[in-house]
């Protein structure tokens, strides 16, 4: 224990005598999730839209409006030319068109089904898929009204059985994008803050050969990483909770579970964190390798298969597979059951196991790493 | 002369990377394997959506309607619960994403040609990927309708008036691999070839050698170009990998000219590896330099610059400081090439934005690397 305080306390020093990567380790984290849950959204408004209308009718006029009154487009102009829309596309100044056939109102009066061509900029397929479903329902919503205009003379009524769907949504009932992405920020800054203070520790001892008198000195292996980790632990752990509070405070996100348990799994997480930053240390032996496998195991992985942005359920199985070791997938699932749905233990408790089994294979595996090299 | 002196200091590199061989398999390998899983697993594509449903009914409607749920590429069955209480445990584990309940008097209902309702239960935690369940859902559940109005009304056409059609453009068939694939191509060579040179010359002071070199007769120009070129060597070689993996494995169409992305990929690499070392001159150890990138460059850049959230959909006051990053530019210029395959003509802006930033954050290296110096 005693081994574990001055090792402790000698990293603490020279974490203080650092002021930049101090204030960078406690402060940037928050205004980082201040800056991006601004940024980032997945709520789709303001579409550019440009209009061919072959038809000049009201009708017509009442669709276009239908488009721009929905909020989800908004018109950039009306333009006839195939070419000219075809370059404003290229260009990516409109990225959906609106294309209304001639004879719309004739059609639509004498009960002939017309069809309205919508083209959409899939370069973003991301986007396309959900501008695509606007523009899909805002047309049927159209015919709808429409149909019903028409059916509205004498006394008609569909002799058929009608299936309604009554949906309800829970958690997030007006699907904000905010409320999904924000725990997942969370734990990615908290990820790439604990990885990276601790992938230096190591190594840069090694690296100026200060390690030799580490091993002159009466600490073990355990002591030593333990003692390099606690400091560390203590910093990400207060810009964890500074994160926490300031999407609590800026992005009203709920806190719907139980405080203990939620600091619980975030000292958990950040605990494996930081043992993968070690181990990498260990395996390093210049802070530049420990640099970039610190950075490629935690910066893309932990965006892209911790189901932060991309349903992991919709990857190949081979890839859901290889999710089972990116400690974040776990965090994530225990950090929205906790605050966004207010489940109990019993919903998560494997994913908190998962996360104690990652954390201590990546301890152990520091702690021997470490032992056969000062052997 | 000047590119003797050169030389001698990029052999000077050279040998110091070949202290390391690990360097060589993390900046070769670690790129390709990673576009390898990324690839596949950064999928906006929603389909195997996890259901449960809940059938009170067990009539003959009931189960066609649930068959079409289990036949269809959209959904999965995870759970056929016996009663709505077991919904709950379903969506608080996530172990499904929405449930469907049946009603008891479902198929008397519909036989009977009364309208009846199913309660559609969804997780709205992830709001796009429920958005777009929620319409596969509705759009099932429709076309299970109007095949019931079509039994019950025989020969009469079923159609809605007012028929969308709707066709994408460059990405016809909506595949979402073909749009990040090229975004993570961007994201790893900035990754890798910026966290290469930041710890160029930062590693120097630390060590202590700095104090040599600047005795030396080498200009600062010559000491940027020196440690800059090996680094560049190795980009190019990540960025000739990783567009091999990207087009004969992944098979992202290529439709523009691939010289054009070749050489824009390597102004992009001036302006990476420029910030590294930008960032090498600014640090006094190497965990500073660490730190400043990433939190001060890659995160926002990342974040910022469009690969997955569009910048249309920032708040005006952030959009402005995109134009900061040149990985906004190098974007747009790879999305364009690869997908509409278009070329200088239109993203000469974009290229033009690219090499000014890494002309001018190379001259910043360069300026401050001479404070230190002397």
């Amino acid at each position: 224990m005693g081994q574990i305080l001055a090792v402790g306390a000698k990293e603490m020093r020279q974490i203080l005598r650092d002021r930049r990567t101090l204030l960078i380790l406690l402060f940037i984290p928050a205004f980082f999730l201040l800056l991006y849950g601004y940024a980032l959204s997945f709520d789709i408004r303001n579409v550019r839209l440009a209009v061919q209308d072959r038809d000049r009718s009201t009708h017509s006029r009442e669709l276009v409006s239908a488009f721009v009154n929905s909020g989800y487009f908004a018109l950039v102009g009306y333009e006839d030319s195939d070419a000219a829309l075809e370059r404003l596309v290229d260009q990516g100044q409109v990225r959906a068109i609106l294309s209304i056939p001639a004879n719309f109102e004739r059609d639509l009066r004498l009960k002939r089904p017309v069809t309205v061509q919508v083209v959409i900029d899939g370069d973003n397929a991301n986007t396309a898929s959900t501008v695509t479903g606007y523009a899909r329902t805002l047309i049927a919503e159209y015919g709808a009204v429409e149909m019903q205009a028409l059916l509205a003379t004498p006394g008609s009524k569909l002799p058929a059985p009608v299936v309604l769907v009554e949906p309800r949504i829970w958690y997030n009932p007006q699907l904000r994008s905010a409320l999904f992405l924000v725990p997942g920020l969370i734990a990615y800054i908290s990820m790439i803050t604990a990885v990276v203070s601790t992938a230096l520790s190591v190594v840069r001892e090694k690296e100026r050969g200060t390690m030799e008198q580490v091993r002159m000195a009466p600490v073990g292996p355990v002591a030593y990483i333990l003692g390099k980790t606690l400091p560390y632990l203590a910093i990400s752990f207060t810009s964890a909770v500074l994160i926490v509070f300031a999407a609590m405070a800026l992005f009203d996100m709920p806190m719907r579970g139980s405080w203990p348990l939620l600091l619980f799994s975030i000292g958990l997480f950040l605990v494996g964190a930081q043992a993968q930053g070690l181990l990498i240390s260990t395996i390093a032996d210049t802070q530049q390798v420990a640099f970039q496998i610190a950075l490629l195991s935690s910066m893309l992985p932990t965006m892209i298969l911790s189901g932060f942005i991309f349903p992991i359920s919709s990857m190949p199985t081979v890839i859901q597979g290889i999710t089972y070791i990116v400690p974040a997938r776990y965090f994530l699932v225990a950090l929205r059951a906790i605050v966004l749905k207010g489940a109990d233990i019993t919903a998560f408790w494997q994913d908190l196991v998962a996360l104690a089994i990652f954390a201590t294979v990546a301890m152990g595996l520091a702690s021997l790493r470490l032992r056969r090299e000062w052997a | 002369m000047g590119l003797s002196r050169i030389l001698h200091l990029m052999r000077k590199e050279v040998l110091e990377l070949k202290q390391d061989p690990r360097l060589f398999s993390v900046v070769i390998i670690a790129p390709i394997m990673q576009l390898a899983v990324l690839g596949y697993a950064a999928t906006t594509d929603v389909k195997d959506v996890p259901i449960a449903i809940v059938d009170a009914d067990r009539s003959t409607p009931s189960r066609d309607l649930v068959h079409r749920f289990e036949t269809s590429a959209n959904f999965k069955i995870v759970g056929m619960p016996g009663s709505t209480d077991e919904i709950d445990r379903y969506l608080d584990r996530g172990e499904a994403w929405m449930a469907i309940s049946i009603p008891a008097n479902f198929g008397q209902a519909v036989t009977a040609n009364r309208s009846a309702t199913l309660q559609v239960v969804a997780d709205g935690t992830d709001s796009n990927s429920t958005g777009v369940a929620m319409g596969y859902a509705q759009t099932l559940i429709a076309g299970y309708t109007q095949d019931l109005a079509a039994a019950a009304m025989p020969g009469q056409p079923v159609v809605a008036l007012v028929r969308p059609e709707i066709r994408v453009w460059f990405n016809p068939r909506l595949e979402s691999r073909d749009f990040m694939i090229p975004g993570i191509i961007a994201l790893l060579l900035l990754v890798v070839t910026t966290n290469l040179s930041a710890m160029a010359i930062v590693r120097e002071k630390e060590v202590g050698t700095l104090e040599q070199l600047s005795v030396t007769p080498l200009a600062r120009w010559e000491l940027i170009t020196g440690k800059l070129l090996p680094y560049a060597a190795i980009g190019i070689i990540d960025v000739v990998l990783v567009l091999v993996v990207a087009i004969y494995w992944f098979e992202v169409p290529m439709r523009g000219s691939i010289a054009l992305l070749f050489g824009m990929c390597v102004i992009y690499l001036m302006s990476t590896l420029g910030l590294g070392l930008f960032v090498s001159t600014i640090s006094r150890t190497q965990q500073q330099a660490m730190m400043t990138s990433i939190f001060f460059f890659l995160m926002p850049m990342i974040y910022l610059s469009g690969f997955i959230f569009p910048i249309e959909n920032m708040p005006a006051w952030i959009q402005p400081f995109t134009y900061l990053i040149p990985l906004r530019y190098f974007l747009v210029i790879v999305r364009g090439i690869f997908l509409k395959g278009v070329g200088l003509e239109i993203l000469w802006p974009q290229a033009l934005a690219l090499f000014a930033w890494g002309a001018t954050v190379l001259a910043l290296a360069t300026l401050r690397s001479s404070k230190r110096l002397g």
